[in-house]
């Protein structure tokens, strides 16, 4: 059993042990349902990986194990609007790194933390595939190119 | 299909199609060096990651060095294993591998048996060229296995024991890149984990990550204590395999020489497991022959089958995976147990001395005995009834470290009453060897005819699940063995599909059933060293002038003098047991073949 215990929402419950089903409870769709287990909690906590591997039944160590591979899921909370910055090469390469940098400062986090009010969380990410926009930042589902650290503030700004 | 020619080494060989290189190039008599690979061919069990690139080898025509283990042989190959490009790039790798690894090897519990030492020694590694980050972890201690993951090379053998053969699901590989390491979900201990104590991950695991809690210590402090007495019971397998620790075959009958050993080391009496599976054949045979009776006198609230509960690694898999079912097995502790019970009560009194005084150790083919031995259902006012349970692999430590020449001792007697045993215990250490005793003694019980044979061979065997049905004087019995918790699962899973008609099944949670325990010595991937045992056992079986365990004369006498009968109040008191609910994750996992 897992030592962090977080209440889950019985209708998200429902809607995980749906979303397994969508996939025939096959375990080879393991990653697929991972990523809408995390698009439904906004994280992996292991009472939901403990879900995920009685439906497909298999191990909940290789859901862990999944899990921990994969930088793309978190077993901390997102924030409620997610930042992912792009530090693929041609990110990087035209200065995803001091953008980066900026968040840091004005959100006070580390990448893969969340802020305290649980308002942002910030993450890396390797290539979008919109390597023309570079360097790009992902806020949710939201693209935004071309950013300079001169830009950050106005992208928190629209959430604030 | 036709076979395929190759040239390896310039030798030519001739092998069938879908052959491996490194099985090519043993027929012509060349070891390639292997480290994540493993083979057992006769129980079907197979590792081949291709992980660690030890194994590789120049195909001509190939641009990159191939890994033996997984590259299947082609017509026309010319392969080289030991051109100066293949031995470069397996001192890289081994020097790369031993860069992360601790340098404590003169103090590593697996000095001496380790497959990763013996490698940089073959490849003649004197030195490291590479120096870099450590991987540091916490040291994880359960009741049976200890957790060093500094000393793990990602060989994840230890994963397909546990996942594929064993079907637990206890360990995984998690994270990545240089973070990577094999744990339970969570990275929690072992005992928060599905983890049965089976060892088998032990038994693989070709460095010191994974190896046993070590109790000689407890041993020698307990003998040099003059106020107990010090008994000792050695389990069926161990005969069989002690042996190889001091360089014998395997296969070699060691049961003299070790009881030697064990009167030199100084405890007061050497007793056998084997009464004490004699005694379980009594208890566990009855009990079988009145769930049989009710069942077919039309007992709607028996159920049958009746599933053997000997061994410690399966009785946890049941309570972890199949709770719901925990009425099924039999109630009749393990040998080990029933030992305990026995010797702190009846054999206690009879010597005069208090349970508290009386220190039982038992010798082991087994880890998961050594969490069974300190379960709460197995103690009286908190005094356990088997205090230390050491494996093979210890007792051979404990003899070498008291200056002993075991190959030089001559043969000795264990001690009477519970030294006394026959032929059916000796083959519990074996798979399908409980059920042939139980049914050496169940068959006469039941038809009150003797049996003209008493060897019964369709009973036998390496095959993962057998069947074989009985004849008890015209009543069909029906039996099934499974040896490996996979094994067993499919079986369990039959029984609640209600498509099972068998009347009896003996499970195993080993390859083998206990003479390829996880407190064996160590096989190195040989599952010829497995079969040898397991020859060994029934020929011991056939030198006993006993072989059905109701014929033991001093199985007799305790029952005349204590127990009364079999399922007596007495008998359920000491000799029987309760199973709990230890379910963590209600997760299922089938079997992958």
């Amino acid at each position: 059993m897992s030592s962090i215990k977080v209440e889950l929402h019985e209708n998200q419950v429902n809607e995980l042990v749906e979303v397994c089903k969508s996939f025939s409870n096959d375990p080879f769709e393991l990653i697929h349902v991972l990523h809408k287990a995390q698009s439904i909690f906004g994280y992996l906590p292991a009472e939901v990986q403990e879900i995920v591997a009685r439906e497909l039944k298999i191990p909940v160590a290789k859901v862990y194990g999944v899990v921990t591979f994969y930088s793309f899921f978190s077993m901390i909370p997102k924030g409620q609007n997610p930042i992912s910055i792009c530090m693929g090469t041609a990110c990087y390469v035209r200065g995803a790194e001091k953008v980066l940098e900026e968040f840091k400062r004005k959100l006070a986090v580390e990448v893969g933390e969340t802020t305290k009010d649980g308002r942002f969380s910030l993450n890396c990410l390797r290539c979008v595939g919109a390597c023309g926009l570079a360097p790009v930042v992902m806020v949710g589902d939201k693209t935004y190119g071309r950013v300079s650290p001169d830009g950050v503030q106005e992208i928190l700004a629209e959430y604030m | 299909m036709d076979k395929i020619n190759l040239i390896i080494d310039h030798k030519p060989v001739q092998v069938e199609p879908g052959t491996s290189l490194l099985k090519a190039a043993q027929q012509v008599g060349i070891n390639i060096p292997t480290l994540c690979y493993l083979h057992l061919e006769d129980l079907n069990i197979e590792n081949k990651p291709g992980g660690c690139r030890i194994c590789v080898v120049e195909v001509s025509g190939r641009r990159n060095l191939a890994p033996s283990c997984a590259t299947v042989c082609q017509e026309g190959m010319v392969v080289k294993t030991n051109t100066m490009r293949v031995l470069n790039a397996r001192r890289t790798v081994m020097e790369l591998i031993l860069s992360d690894h601790p340098f404590d090897c003169l103090i590593c519990a697996k000095s001496g048996t380790c497959d990763l030492q013996k490698t940089a020694q073959d490849l003649g590694i004197r030195e490291i060229h590479y120096k870099g980050e450590q991987s540091h972890y916490k040291e994880d201690r359960s009741p049976s296995i200890i957790r060093d993951m500094d000393k793990c090379i990602l060989c994840r053998r230890c994963e397909m024991m546990c996942n594929k053969f064993q079907t637990v699901g206890a360990l995984w590989g998690i994270n990545r890149g240089f973070t990577s390491v094999v744990a339970p979900a969570f990275e929690q201990d072992l005992v928060k984990s599905t983890c049965t104590y089976c060892g088998q991950c032990v038994a693989v695991c070709p460095t010191g990550a994974l190896t046993e809690v070590d109790n000689t210590n407890q041993i020698i402090r307990a003998l040099a204590n003059p106020k107990k007495t010090v008994i000792v019971q050695t389990a069926p397998a161990v005969r069989a395999a002690l042996g190889e620790e001091f360089g014998m075959e395997p296969g070699s009958l060691v049961t003299g020489k070790m009881v030697s050993a064990l009167k030199q080391l100084g405890f007061d009496y050497v007793f056998d497991t084997d009464f004490a599976a004699d005694l379980t054949i009594m208890e566990e045979g009855t009990e079988l022959l009145k769930r049989l009776t009710n069942y077919l006198n039309g007992n709607k609230e028996e159920s049958l089958p009746i599933l053997t509960s000997c061994c410690p690694a399966w009785v946890n898999f049941f309570e972890e995976y199949f709770p719901e079912m925990k009425d099924i097995p039999s109630t009749a502790r393990s040998p080990q147990q029933m030992f305990g019970a026995i010797a702190k009560t009846y054999f206690a009194d009879k010597i005069g001395v208090d349970r508290k005084d009386l220190i039982v150790a038992s010798i082991m083919p087994c880890l998961a005995k050594k969490y069974e031995c300190q379960r709460e259902e197995f103690k009286t006012d908190g005094n356990p009834d088997v205090d230390y349970a050491l494996s093979t692999r210890e007792l051979a430590a404990l003899i070498k470290q008291s200056n002993i020449d075991f190959l030089s001792l001559p043969d000795a007697d264990f001690d009477k009453p519970m030294g006394e045993s026959t032929g059916a215990a000796v083959i519990f250490g074996t798979t399908g060897g409980v059920i042939e005793a139980a049914v050496r003694t169940a068959y006469e019980v039941y038809t009150g005819k003797t049996l003209e044979r008493i060897s019964f061979e369709e009973l036998r065997g390496m095959e993962g699940i057998r069947h074989a049905t009985i004849d008890f004087n015209g009543l069909p019995i029906n039996i099934g063995i499974a040896h490996g918790l996979g094994n067993a699962r499919e079986l369990l899973e039959s029984i609640k599909a209600g498509t099972c008609n068998f009347h009896a099944i003996e499970i195993m949670a080993c390859p083998g059933g206990c003479i390829g325990g996880g407190g064996q010595p160590l096989h190195h991937g040989k599952s010829g060293v497995i079969t040898a045992r397991q020859k060994a056992i029934y020929q011991e079986d056939l030198a006993k002038p006993i072989r059905k365990s109701h014929e033991n004369p001093y199985i007799k006498e305790l029952y005349t003098e204590f127990l009364g009968e079999p399922l007596s109040e007495k008998s359920h008191h000491l000799l029987h047991t309760h199973y709990f609910d230890r379910s963590k994750v209600k997760v299922v996992i089938p079997k992958t073949k």
